[in-house]
C-alpha cells in the first residue's frame, strides 16, 4: 500500500545573511491510519517539519508526496485548496476565532469547502461534537470552555472535512494530566476506528507511548539513535 | 454651491433673453470684390461705410422665419436710449419699443410689475413702463407724466401705466418700457427693428438654435450661454476649486479608512493565520476586509449625507441681502438626489481603495511566520 505522505529528502533552510537551515534530509513515509509521534529537543525543528508535511512551509528542497501526489509544484491557492480537503490542524495553543461560537467554528471549513449544504453541515458538526461529548457547548464562545474542552474542539474542527491526516503540535501540552488523557485517546480512536492518519508532534511520554511509531529530530534531522 | 450655481443659471434663463438677434454682424462684410476673388490679393482703397440707418433689414421676413423654427417665440423690440425728464430732473435710460403680446411670451416682466399692466400699455400709444428704481428716484406714480427726448431731438409726453421691480437695482433704474411704435417715432427710426428677443421651450439648446439663425438671418445671434461664457468660466474655476476641496476631504478620509482597517488586521492577525492554515485562499481573506471597507463606506455615507442634508437645511433658513438686489433672499440651496449619489459613488470608491492595500496585506500574511511566533 502506498504511503498517505511520504518525504524524500525534505529540507528547509531560511534565506538570511545568515541562512538557518530548520530540517535537511527528512526521508520519512507514513501510513493510511497511522498515529506517528515526533519527539526530540526544544528547537530541534519539529514544528518545522509539521508545517512542512501539512503544506503550511514550502521546502527548499526534497519532495513531498501527499496521498500519491506531489505538491512540490503547487502554487498558494492550490495549497490552501488541498489543506482544507485534505488537512487538520491542531495546535498548542488553542486556535480558534474568539468571536464565533463552537459551532460556527467547526462549520467555518466546511462552509468554505461547501461540499455539504448548510443543513448537512449542521448535523456533521453537531454529531462530531456529541462524538467528543461536547454536545452541550456548542451555542458557547471558546472563553466559557475549559482548556481540555477547547483542544477538543480544535480536533472537532480539523476533522470537519475528514481529512486524510491530523496534524498536530504538542496537543496537549498545555492541559493537565487528564485533559491529556483525553486527547490522548480521542486521536487513538481516530486511527484505530476511524482510519484517520495522526502525526503529532510531543513531548509528552505517555502521549508518545499511545502512538504506533516514535521518530526522534535532532537537529533538524531525523535521528535513528534517538530514545525517549 | 450646486445651490447657487443653479440658481445663478436660472436667474440668467429666466430673465434674460435665451436668444438675442441683433443688428449687427459677427464679422466685418467682405467687399465684394473680395468675395468674388476669393484666393486674389485684392485691396480696395478708399471704402466709405454704408450710412446705413441701423436696424436688421428685412425685419419683417426674418422674424417670420425665425418663428417658423419649433419650439420658440420671438418678439422684435427696436431698443434706443433716451432723456427722461420730470420736474426739472434729467436722466438717460434705456427704451425698449416693444409689442407687448409677443413680448409676453419671451419676457418675464409681466410677472415683476407690480402695479399697472401690459395691456395697459399696449392700450395706451403714450404710455410707458418704469422699473421701481426710477420711479423712486424720480418720485413718479402710476399715472406719472414725463418727457422723452431722443438724441435726434425728438420729444414725446408719456403717461406711466405701469411699473416692475426685478430685484436687479441697475435693471429697475435703467429699463423702461414703451410701444415699439411709439419707440419708432421717438428715435426716428420709422418701421425699424434692432433686436429679436427669442425664448426657448428648452433653454439649454439655445446654442444650437442661436447658430441656426445666425445662418439663416446673417446677424449676429447671441446665446446666454455665448453672452455669459465669462461667468460660466467663474463657476467653472469654482467648480475646480469646489472639487478639489472636497477630493482633499475624500483623500483625508481614506487615510482613516486606511488606518482603521489596517488596525483591524493587525488586531486579527491570528484569525488570519488560522483562516488560512485551515485551507482559506488569500482572496477570501482579502474579500473579507474589503467588505469591511464597503461597511465603513456605506455607514459613513449614511452619516454623512444626514450630517450633509441637516447642514444644509440650516443653511437654507439664512436669509441674506445680495450686493446689487433690493431683497432679502434665503441662501439658494440645491436638493438634488443626484449629488448625493455622486457624493457616495466617491465615498464609497475611496473606501474601498483605501481597505484594498491592508485587505492585501492581510491576504499574503503567511500562517507559518505568526505560528514561529507563538510557538
Ligand atoms: N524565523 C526564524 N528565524 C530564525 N530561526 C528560526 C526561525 N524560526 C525558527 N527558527 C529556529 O529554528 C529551529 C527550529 O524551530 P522549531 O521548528 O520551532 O523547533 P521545535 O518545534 O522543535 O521546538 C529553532 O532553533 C528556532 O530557533
Ligand atoms: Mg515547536
Amino acid at each position: 500500500m502506498t504511503p498517505i505522505l511520504a518525504a524524500e529528502r525534505l529540507g528547509r533552510v531560511l534565506a538570511g545573511e545568515v541562512p538557518v537551515t530548520l530540517v535537511r534530509d527528512i526521508d520519512l513515509e507514513v501510513s493510511r491510519g497511522e498515529f506517528l509521534a515526533i519527539m526530540g529537543p526544544s528547537g530541534s525543528g519539529k514544528s518545522s517539519l509539521l508545517y512542512l508535511l501539512g503544506l503550511l512551509d514550502t521546502p527548499t528542497s526534497g519532495r513531498l508526496l501527499l496521498d500519491g501526489q506531489d505538491i512540490s509544484g503547487y502554487g498558494e491557492d492550490q495549497l490552501a485548496a488541498t489543506r482544507l480537503r485534505k488537512l487538520g490542524f491542531v495546535f498548542q495553543f488553542h486556535f480558534l476565532l474568539a468571536e464565533f461560537t463552537v459551532l460556527d467554528n467547526v462549520l467555518l471549513p466546511m462552509r468554505r469547502l461547501g461540499a455539504l449544504d448548510e443543513n448537512a453541515a449542521r448535523r456533521r458538526a453537531e454529531d462530531l461534537l456529541e462524538q467528543l461529548g461536547l454536545r452541550e457547548h456548542a451555542r458557547k464562545h471558546p472563553h466559557q470552555l475549559s482548556g481540555g474542552q477547547r483542544q477538543r474542539v480544535a480536533i472537532v474542527r480539523a476533522l470537519a472535512n475528514d481529512p486524510l491526516i491530523i496534524l498536530a503540535d504538542e496537543p496537549t501540552g498545555n492541559l493537565d494530566t487528564h485533559a491529556s488523557a483525553n486527547v490522548q485517546q480521542i486521536l487513538h480512536d481516530l486511527t484505530h476506528q476511524l482510519g484517520t492518519t495522526v502525526i503529532a508532534v510531543t513531548h509528552d511520554v505517555t502521549f508518545a507511548n499511545a502512538a504506533d511509531r516514535r521518530i526522534g529530530i535532532v537537529d533538524g534531522q531525523i535521528d535513528p539513535e534517538w530514545r525517549m | 454651491m450646486r445651490g447657487s450655481e443653479r440658481d445663478f443659471i436660472k436667474r440668467l434663463i429666466d430673465n434674460s433673453p435665451h436668444i438675442t438677434v441683433s443688428d449687427e454682424y459677427r464679422k466685418a462684410q467682405k467687399q465684394p470684390a473680395a468675395e468674388r476673388w476669393p484666393d486674389g490679393a485684392v485691396e480696395v482703397r478708399r471704402v466709405k461705410p454704408l450710412t446705413e440707418v441701423r436696424g436688421i433689414r428685412g425685419h419683417a421676413q426674418k422674424l417670420v422665419f425665425v418663428e417658423s423654427l419649433p419650439g420658440l417665440r420671438a418678439a422684435p423690440v427696436l431698443m434706443g436710449s433716451v432723456v427722461l425728464t420730470f420736474a426739472g430732473r434729467n436722466e438717460g435710460v434705456t427704451l425698449n419699443g416693444i409689442i407687448p403680446a409677443k413680448m409676453k411670451g419671451v419676457s418675464t416682466i409681466e410677472e415683476k410689475l407690480t402695479q399697472g399692466s401690459l395691456e395697459a400699455l399696449a392700450a395706451n400709444p403714450n404710455g410707458i413702463v418704469i422699473g421701481e428704481g426710477l420711479a423712486k428716484k424720480f418720485g413718479l406714480s402710476m399715472g406719472s407724466v414725463v418727457n422723452a427726448a431722443s438724441p435726434g431731438g425728438e420729444v414725446r409726453t408719456l403717461k406711466v401705466v405701469g411699473i416692475f421691480r426685478t430685484g436687479n437695482a441697475s435693471y429697475d433704474e435703467n429699463q423702461t418700457f414703451v410701444l415699439l411704435k411709439r419707440a419708432q417715432g421717438l428715435l426716428d427710426r420709422a418701421n425699424r427693428v434692432n433686436r429679436f428677443i427669442i425664448q426657448l421651450d428648452d433653454p439649454y439648446a439655445a446654442r444650437e438654435v442661436a447658430a441656426v439663425i445666425e445662418r439663416q438671418v446673417g446677424y449676429k445671434a447671441v446665446s446666454w450661454q455665448e453672452s455669459t461664457e465669462d461667468l460660466m468660466s467663474v463657476l467653472l474655476v469654482r467648480n475646480l476649486i469646489m472639487y478639489s476641496v472636497v477630493s482633499a476631504i475624500l483623500v483625508v478620509a481614506s487615510f482613516g479608512i486606511y488606518n482603521t482597517i489596517s488596525t483591524i488586521v493587525m488586531e486579527k492577525i491570528h484569525d488570519i493565520a488560522i483562516l488560512k492554515s485551515m485551507g482559506f485562499h488569500a482572496r477570501d481573506i482579502r474579500r473579507i476586509f474589503l467588505a469591511e471597507g464597503v461597511i465603513l463606506g456605506v455607514l459613513g455615507s449614511l452619516f454623512g449625507v444626514t450630517l450633509g442634508m441637516g447642514l444644509m437645511w440650516l443653511l437654507a433658513q439664512v436669509e441674506i441681502k445680495p450686493p446689487g438686489a433690493s431683497d432679502l433672499v434665503h441662501l439658494p440651496i440645491y436638493w438634488g438626489w443626484e449629488q448625493y449619489l455622486l457624493a457616495v459613488g466617491f465615498a464609497l470608491a475611496s473606501a474601498v481603495g483605501a481597505a484594498y492595500l491592508p485587505a492585501r496585506k492581510a491576504g499574503r500574511v503567511q500562517p507559518v511566520a505568526i505560528l514561529r511566533g507563538l510557538a
